[in-house]
């Protein structure tokens, strides 16, 4: 039998076919991968809190599901009123489905559905490296094209950084996206948030200009996204500086 | 009579003699898009991934490999199944075909190749958009048998890959003066090396304007050496 495959029903069969197909084929590959992926972003998120302590820049992600808990020792939500809301330990096991778990905090979420910043959530690691607590505040911004994030350690006086990493979801090549780079998040090492007792925001600045400690050079041609990570620096930090400071 | 047996026996003859692999005219599929009939410069697609992706070599050479990975497929599937598309749904069907491969793609990477993933997060998806996989299904594979159209797509892929590596050769040497993240001219922040002789980078480099110049520069060294290339109009 001859099928004319100009006809509308063969077309309207061999489109239904083919969707039904590719949608099933994709389904399947996606339920097949999500474990993976979830783990992936999952052992990045301890990455990045590690990275940003001092000494452990080169923490790669596979080591970190492993380290995580060994230097991580609480995991605290504060509001924005710096009281804490949760409280867990190393002891706890990390869970990224149990909401009182700081580390299940869906930071860029929050971001993107609570305008009002009192009422977001403020999760914080506290760290102990060699015998020095250190506390590692996760930010949240926006960038030129999409979200920034970065984690923040602070040293135990709160005052000082010690240390920094950033990541973007999708600022330009070669220009924003160079904030994950060595040379723009050392900068941040050793620069300090407060200022005479009060909290000081740590400025972005354009680059060639002479600093003080509470500026860095930004990035040339990624001044969008320069300023988002000032933003997000400033807006967030206050509520963690408050909270070092009256624990301390 | 007998004249026609012969022919009928010739033409049978001709059927079963079976092409090479890489008979003279398969090679050409590959070697024509690489410098003749390249896609970028003489056909002007896939233009607008080639300003976005070369400001580094190694984003650049990611892209490449991704898009000569989604057309081999995209080609072959389309050629393979070209006989039941129906004319009037082609189009659609081809980007179907494309559109699931790239998903595919992206989220392999996103399990197994995390990193490389994220090196080119957003540009994995615009594969999609990239004309060369859409003119090639068109051009070709709905025409040609699932071979050639696999050779087809190793040859524009990589006469695309060959433009953007060299495009973002001179990006990345002259618009932050490193290489696949090697400092070539010494380090700009420190002033070391060029930059201690008052070198400094080209900001323009760095934009996707200067791909426009790189590749018309391109096209230009091109055409003195081929001028057959040369319209003349």
């Amino acid at each position: 039998m001859a099928v004319n495959k100009d006809s509308n029903s063969y077309t309207v069969t061999f489109a239904i076919i083919l969707v039904v197909f590719v949608g099933g084929l994709l389904a399947f590959i996606s339920e097949g991968l999500k474990p993976i992926q979830k783990e992936n972003l999952k052992k990045e998120k301890m990455q990045y809190i590690l990275n940003s302590l001092p000494g452990k820049k080169s923490v790669s992600r596979d080591e970190a599901g492993d380290l995580f808990s060994q230097f991580v020792k609480e995991r605290i939500i504060l509001n924005h009123n710096s009281e804490i809301i949760s409280q867990k330990t190393s002891k706890d096991p990390v869970d990224d489905k149990d909401s009182k778990d700081a580390f299940s905090i869906d930071l860029l979420k929050e971001y993107k559905t609570i305008s009002d910043i009192k009422k977001r959530n403020y999760p914080l690691f506290i760290c102990d490296v060699e015998g020095k607590t250190y506390y590692v505040a996760p930010v949240m911004g926006k960038g030129l094209w999409a979200a920034v994030w970065g984690y923040i350690a602070l040293d135990s006086e709160g005052n000082k950084i010690s240390g920094a990493v950033f990541d973007h979801k999708s600022e330009t090549p070669g220009l924003g996206a160079e904030i994950t780079q060595d040379f723009f998040e050392d900068q941040f090492i050793d620069k300090l948030i407060s200022e005479d007792g009060n909290y000081k925001a740590i400025e972005v600045n354009k680059p060639g200009n002479e600093l003080n400690d509470h500026q860095v050079d930004g990035i040339s041609g990624g001044t969008f996204t320069s300023v988002g990570v000032e933003e997000m620096m400033e807006r967030t930090l206050v509520v963690y500086y408050n909270y070092i400071k009256n624990r301390s | 009579m007998s004249e026609t047996a012969e022919l009928s026996v010739e033409k049978s003859k001709l059927k079963k003699e079976r092409e090479p692999l890489f008979s003279k005219k398969n090679k050409k599929l590959i070697t024509d898009p690489l410098d003749e009939n390249n896609p970028v410069t003489i056909q002007v697609l896939g233009i607008c991934s080639a300003l976005a992706v070369t400001v580094q070599m190694k984003a650049a050479v990611v892209m490449s490999i991704s898009v000569l990975f989604v057309l081999i497929l995209a080609n072959v599937s389309v050629s393979l199944i070209r006989n039941l598309i129906p004319n009037r749904i082609r189009i659609i069907v081809q980007l179907v075909v494309v559109a699931s491969l790239v998903i595919i793609v992206d989220q392999v990477l996103k399990a197994y190749m995390y990193d490389v993933s994220k090196e080119l997060s957003v540009f994995v998806g615009l594969i999609i958009t990239n004309c060369i996989i859409m003119g090639r299904l068109e051009a070709f594979a709905l025409g040609n048998k699932a071979w050639p159209s696999a050779l087809d797509a190793i040859g524009n892929s990589i006469g695309y890959g060959m433009v953007l590596v060299i495009v973002s050769f001179f990006k990345e040497l002259f618009g932050s003066g490193k290489l696949f993240g090697f400092e070539i001219f010494g380090n700009a922040v420190e002033k070391t090396g060029l930059y201690g002789l008052g070198y400094m980078d080209n900001g323009l480099m760095l934009l996707p304007p200067s791909s426009l110049i790189l590749v018309a520069i391109y096209i230009w060294v091109q055409k003195v050496r081929n001028p057959s290339l040369i319209e003349t109009h």
